[in-house]
């Protein structure tokens, strides 16, 4: 179900698709290989580590760092309607680095590197089809966590 | 160590194309290759093409271009890697020298990009950027050099006006190239007049969208010294990646693949960066100049900012940079863009850049980027 991450997706087949499941659930998780225990985010199916193809899901707590942003105001095909947006480029408190749009809980004028963030799991409510994503909000921010329909 | 030479070099007009397909393009570059190196078609034993095949409607472009060129029956391949597809092109050139394959052979750089909206071009190129994780999000070419830019910034103080410098700066110099898209000085306040593309890049930040082609033929050491009457020696050739993902990069203040091709060209070229006087590197965006400063080692990390407000890439201080235009001025046909570095740095060395000439220029620099840094070529070159 990889094809519900991202209002356009590219790469709807991946070992790592229950990604997208939990994400519509409320939760973020990094990968944790089996063998090693490295951890990763994004989330990756093989170990880059010990190449070991044995991983499981890991929840992580969304606590993050604003390593740097860039507002988009010329957007590539698909996402003209929303332009302008602003990315930013987040440090993970557990492991790895993400990418998001920074939401509506923080203004244009307080985004400084260096800021606290919660990484928040978004549902595009304004479309027909499931389509899930995350965006970079002030820490404390709530979200509504379901328990998993599988 | 038996070296490889550089035998000719042409270089067609770079901009909105409209007059002309993409094997056209080629054509122009390689009959002034021919012309330049003073050899006929049949000398030359295989060709390479350097392009980017998704902005081409026409599949598999080597096929087209042999045939325009008239080269048939040789041997012919496409290289691709983004932005350094002719950087790629020259090095598997060079390797089937090196290996006593082919012993001439011509390397056409050629994109035509204009048949697609800059959406759509917008689309494509930030693609190059990691799709699984960082496409659904918008991203776009423009906008990864943005967070590298506003990282630097944070990290060691670099200006915008720092930033734009070197737009002027290769405005200025591209004025004085006939093959370049803007011919036009710029100034800094006319630069930050420019529309908002990606903050803190404005319009002026970023290189242009273009068609146009560029040729180089190399040859074996012996070939060449029968040939040229000033062969240019590809003496370092350095080549590296890093992630595709700018999440999984060390730090977003610099290019490992470029720092990596760097140490390993001129480890080969037994030179350092202190020897280079004149270097074509990556403007892609602003950011991307000053990078380049640091990466190749022109100064030390975190004072490229300080690099071109001291005007120490200007002709006449440390190391001339970029005095073609560089892809701000010239404009950037991804495919043809390397090798249109190289045909700069050839002229350079041989003493034929006219006004634009830098003086004494024995050692010079080629620093071509695909994509973000994903992949980096370097060549020392050196005259006699």
């Amino acid at each position: 179900m990889f094809k519900w991450f991202g209002k356009v997706n590219f790469s709807p087949y991946t070992k790592v698709a229950g990604f997208a499941q939990e994400l519509r659930d409320g939760r973020l998780m990094a990968s944790r290989c089996k063998a090693c225990g490295a951890t990763s985010f994004p989330p990756r199916a093989d170990c880059a580590e010990c190449l070991s193809g044995d991983f499981e899901f890991l929840e992580i707590s969304g606590k993050a760092t604003l390593h740097t942003f860039t507002k988009i105001v010329a957007a590539p095909t698909g996402f003209e309607d929303l332009a302008p947006y602003t990315v930013g480029v987040a440090d993970l408190a557990e492991t790895g680095r993400l990418l998001a749009w920074i939401g509506d809980t923080i203004a244009e004028d307080e985004i400084q590197i260096g800021m606290d963030l919660q990484v928040v799991p978004r549902i595009f409510e304004e479309l027909e089809e499931i389509k899930v994503y995350y965006t970079l909000e002030k820490p404390g921010t709530a979200w509504t966590k379901t328990k998993s329909s599988a | 160590m038996s070296r490889v030479g550089i035998i000719g070099i042409g270089h067609g007009v770079f901009g909105r194309r409209s007059d002309a397909t993409v094997q056209e393009l080629a054509f122009e570059a390689f009959r002034d290759a021919l012309e330049d190196a003073g050899i006929a078609r049949d000398d030359i034993d295989a060709s390479v093409i350097g392009s980017v095949p998704e902005y081409h409607k026409q599949r598999s472009l080597p096929g087209v271009v042999q045939e325009y060129l008239g080269v048939n029956p040789k041997p012919t391949w496409l290289t691709e890697v983004a932005c350094a597809s002719g950087s790629a092109a020259i090095r598997t050139a060079w390797m089937a020298i090196k290996a006593g394959v082919h012993e001439v052979v011509a390397v056409i750089g050629c994109q035509k990009m204009t048949e697609l909206s800059t959406p759509e071009i917008l689309g494509l190129m930030g693609r190059v950027g990691e799709v699984q994780w960082e496409s659904v999000f918008g991203t776009t070419f423009p906008a990864y050099y943005a967070l590298f830019a506003r990282r630097h910034m944070h990290e060691f103080g670099t200006t915008r006006d720092q930033l734009l410098q070197v737009a002027v700066k290769n405005h200025h110099y591209g004025a004085m190239n006939p093959c370049a898209l803007f011919r036009k000085e710029i100034t800094l306040e006319k630069a930050k007049e420019s529309e908002e593309v990606a903050t803190p890049f404005q319009v002026y930040d970023c290189c242009a969208n273009a068609d146009g082609a560029a040729c180089v033929i190399l040859a074996s050491e012996g070939a060449a010294r029968e040939i040229a009457k000033k062969p240019v020696w590809l003496d370092g050739m350095g080549c590296a990646t890093a992630s595709m993902s700018v999440l999984r990069r060390p730090n977003l203040v610099g290019l490992p693949s470029a720092v990596e091709a760097a140490r390993v060209a001129y480890e080969m070229a037994e030179v350092g960066p202190e020897d280079v006087k004149v270097a074509d590197v990556h403007d892609c965006f602003t950011v991307a100049e000053i990078l380049a400063y640091e990466d190749l080692g022109f100064c030390k990390k975190g004072e490229g900012g300080r690099f071109i407000a001291d005007r120490q890439s200007y002709i006449g201080g440390k190391v001339a940079v970029n005095v073609d235009g560089g892809l701000k001025a010239k404009g950037h046909p991804i495919g043809a863009t390397g090798v249109s570095m190289t045909v700069e740095i050839v002229k350079q060395l041989r003493g034929e850049a006219g006004e634009r000439q830098v003086s004494d220029a024995d050692v010079g620099l080629t620093h071509n980027v695909g994509g973000i840094g994903q992949y980096c070529f370097v060549q020392v070159l050196r005259r006699d």
